[in-house]
């Protein structure tokens, strides 16, 4: 987005959306949530929905993502941001509500609130963080993560017989009627960061159009806790994450693509 | 491009994906400890501000201008 | 002499919830106050208001957070296992400082326990089930009446405290049917600018209970401590029968007072100078009128379908030498008068 700096006379590109707060980000270094976050603040400036977006936090490395958008915010229990949601946007149809939840907030203790926000089709986003480990308390196993990985929970690697299976979110929830838009996108390159960005885009616009559940879920770098620096944790994921979480668009309803087309989505 | 050096934690993600690879790691370490990144001094002008570095920063310690040349 | 109308226990809360404006309920099904949910999702969407059947009791207390902290007003009605499913969220809405009107229909416990009425949740309602230092102002109905006019207060004290309000009638109650005078309903609705709303023309509104240092939690702490000391100075209710020339004093709520009241009659017209004292708050407990009671009384009997819970807090509140006894029934079978009388004559006699 460029913009004339009217002081000097040079047009600024890139710089820190106008709804994110100048607040540094608590996060590791290369923390995809970062990136995460810069996203929804850019779609947020880009879609002016500032004054309406309602930021629902969850608990997990993202825990006060309130802190960092100029939008209402509120903290919801672990797992339970999408009733909170759904709640919200019932009694205020016109306000934007977006959960921000990792693996473990939305694929572990809070399957049933998304599942059932799904279900009903509820309209409201949710940017769901993948990055196949707990952060927050240190780096267990989350439900996504993958079979022989390394956590402080399988210090064998995830061995099935004993932790089970990945859960393939997207999958699971694009057979739900209520949704409208699923996609599951990367941070691990540019041109990842620019599709993620335009999903993270369509989904808000599909709530804001009032087609449904819109979810995107994002294949995340965790260097601290993969124990993997930050520029090989791209590869990383790359190479592990991207198979067992193919990308792609899992549910696109009509309506979405004619949105899609619209305007190109820029 | 600008990199806000006490705001980067020295990921070193954007001098990974420059295209120009106009980025390099300091020599120093700033107030929180980590080792920022920044342009090397005789390729400052090399810069296209294409933005990938803004796009890949985890931090928004990056901030890309282009300098209007005078008319 | 107004009108009256005929209703069930469970159907006077729901009425009473409408009229103080509750704009939004979500609830799961669980004996025994299915009636409530049912009537709710009829005459909500009637009323053009939010109704959520939610997949778990879980969501049904999140929602009333979400609907609550948006500046609802906001209600949700369970069943003990249901209401144990919600502890959590009732200490994250204390926490967070979020009004709202919590509804449990107690019924026969522990465990799956049985769908008669019950008290065995008085401890976990008026002590906190959930995690942490807080209070929920607790009310116990002993009518159908005072099941729609607590409804109503429950919302009033909920958001004029900013903390969630507890109805704890049992089963019982919510299926008895009784006459009710149908109540105005309420208009004006506090302000609520503490609320999420959109960041529109006034700076962000953030809701939560956390901070990532205790140094920075603990003044919040304070501040809550701060509300349950007003909550106690101003906010006790309860109802005397017959204290003046009593001898011996019952203490009951809900329909345990029911029974009690038959057995003062039968006491009464067998000579016998018996008088009640009903807490109608939970919590604030009525330290201080049943403690100047017991410088006169020196004889009580509490009167509890439970092991005894409220007991503890009557012992608390009397004088060192005041005698306590207990009558009671528990795991969902009522308690009759004459069990009541029974205990009654063996005191006096």
């Amino acid at each position: 987005m460029a913009r004339l700096n009217s002081k000097e006379a040079e047009t600024i590109l890139y710089q820190r959306p106008e709804s994110m707060e100048a607040r540094p980000f608590h996060f590791c270094p290369g923390c995809g949530h970062g990136i995460v976050f810069r996203l929804v603040g850019e779609v947020i400036d880009e879609l002016k929905i500032r004054e309406r977006a309602i930021c629902v936090a969850s608990i997990g490395c993202s825990v006060n993502s309130y802190e960092y958008f100029k939008c209402d915010g509120l903290e919801s229990a672990h797992g339970r941001a999408p009733a909170v949601a759904t709640a919200i946007k019932r009694c205020h149809p016109d306000l934007v509500p977006f959960t921000y939840q990792g693996d473990g907030d939305l694929a572990a203790i809070g399957t049933a609130e998304i599942v059932h926000a799904c279900a009903r089709g509820e309209n409201i986003t949710t940017i769901f963080v993948n990055n196949a480990i707990y952060g927050m308390t240190g780096g267990q196993m989350a439900p996504t993560t993958l079979l022989d990985m390394y956590s402080t929970s399988t210090t064998a690697g995830r061995k099935s017989a004993l932790a089970g299976y990945p859960i393939r979110v997207c999958e699971m929830l694009s057979t739900l009627e209520g949704t409208a838009y699923i996609a599951r996108v990367t941070v691990n390159s540019p041109a990842a960061v620019r599709k993620a960005k335009q999903a993270i885009k369509l989904a808000f616009r599909t709530q804001l159009a009032n087609l449904g559940m819109s979810l995107v879920e994002v294949l995340s770098p965790c260097p601290t806790n993969w124990r993997v620096e930050p520029v090989k944790a791209m590869d990383w994921l790359a190479e592990h994450m991207l198979p067992q979480y193919p990308l792609g668009e899992y549910k696109v309803i009509e309506a979405v693509a004619a949105l899609k087309k619209e305007v190109g989505n820029a | 491009m600008v990199i806000d050096t006490e705001r980067c934690k020295g990921c070193h993600l954007c001098i990974a994906f420059c295209p120009k690879e106009i980025l390099r790691a300091a020599d120093h370490i700033n107030r929180m400890g980590y080792t920022p990144a920044e342009v090397e001094e005789k390729k400052t002008n090399e810069c296209t501000g294409c933005g990938i570095c803004a796009m890949m920063c985890p931090d928004i310690a990056i901030t890309v201008h282009r300098l209007n040349k005078p008319k | 002499m107004s009108e009256k109308t005929l209703m069930a226990g469970n159907i006077a809360i729901a009425e009473g919830a409408i009229l103080a404006h509750c704009q939004a309920y979500f609830g799961y099904p669980i004996t025994p106050q299915n009636e409530l949910l049912e009537h709710m999702s009829k005459r909500m969407p009637e009323e053009g208001r939010v109704f959520v059947q939610t997949e778990s009791e879980l969501a049904a207390i999140n929602m009333v957070y979400g609907a609550a902290a948006s500046g609802c007003r906001a209600m949700t009605t369970t069943s003990s296992p249901g209401f144990s499913l919600q502890q959590e969220g009732l200490s994250y809405m204390a926490g967070a400082e979020i009004p709202a009107v919590v509804v449990n229909v107690m019924r026969g416990g522990p465990g799956l326990g049985d769908i008669g009425g019950a008290q065995g949740d008085y401890f976990q309602a008026v002590k906190g089930g959930g995690h942490g230092d807080y209070h929920l102002i607790t009310l116990a109905p002993s009518s159908v009446q005072e099941m729609m006019d607590f409804a109503m207060l429950a919302f009033e004290l909920a958001d004029k405290y900013r903390n969630p309000v507890i109805l704890l009638p049992d089963g019982f109650l919510g299926q008895a049917i009784e006459p009710v005078v149908m109540r105005p309903p309420v208009t004006k609705l506090p302000e609520k600018p503490w609320a999420i709303t959109g960041a529109r023309g006034r700076p962000k509104n953030i809701i939560n209970s956390f901070a990532m240092d205790p140094v920075d939690y603990q003044p919040h702490v304070a501040l809550l401590r701060q509300k349950f000391q007003r909550i106690k100075q101003n906010e006790v209710r309860y109802e005397g029968i017959n204290l003046d020339d009593a001898a011996l004093v019952m203490v009951a709520y809900g329909s345990a007072f029911r029974s009690a009241m038959t057995a003062m009659q039968m006491a009464r017209q067998a000579g016998l100078k018996v008088g009640i004292f009903r807490p109608i708050t939970l919590f604030p407990f009525p330290v201080a009128p049943l403690s100047n009671l017991s410088q006169k009384v020196k004889s009580f009997l509490v009167v509890e379908l439970s092991l005894g819970q409220l007991i503890e807090d009557v012992r608390l509140s009397l004088s060192a030498e005041a005698k306590v006894e207990l009558v009671n029934q528990f795991g969902g079978v009522p308690i009759s008068a004459d069990e009541i009388l029974e205990a009654i004559e063996k005191i006096m006699k």
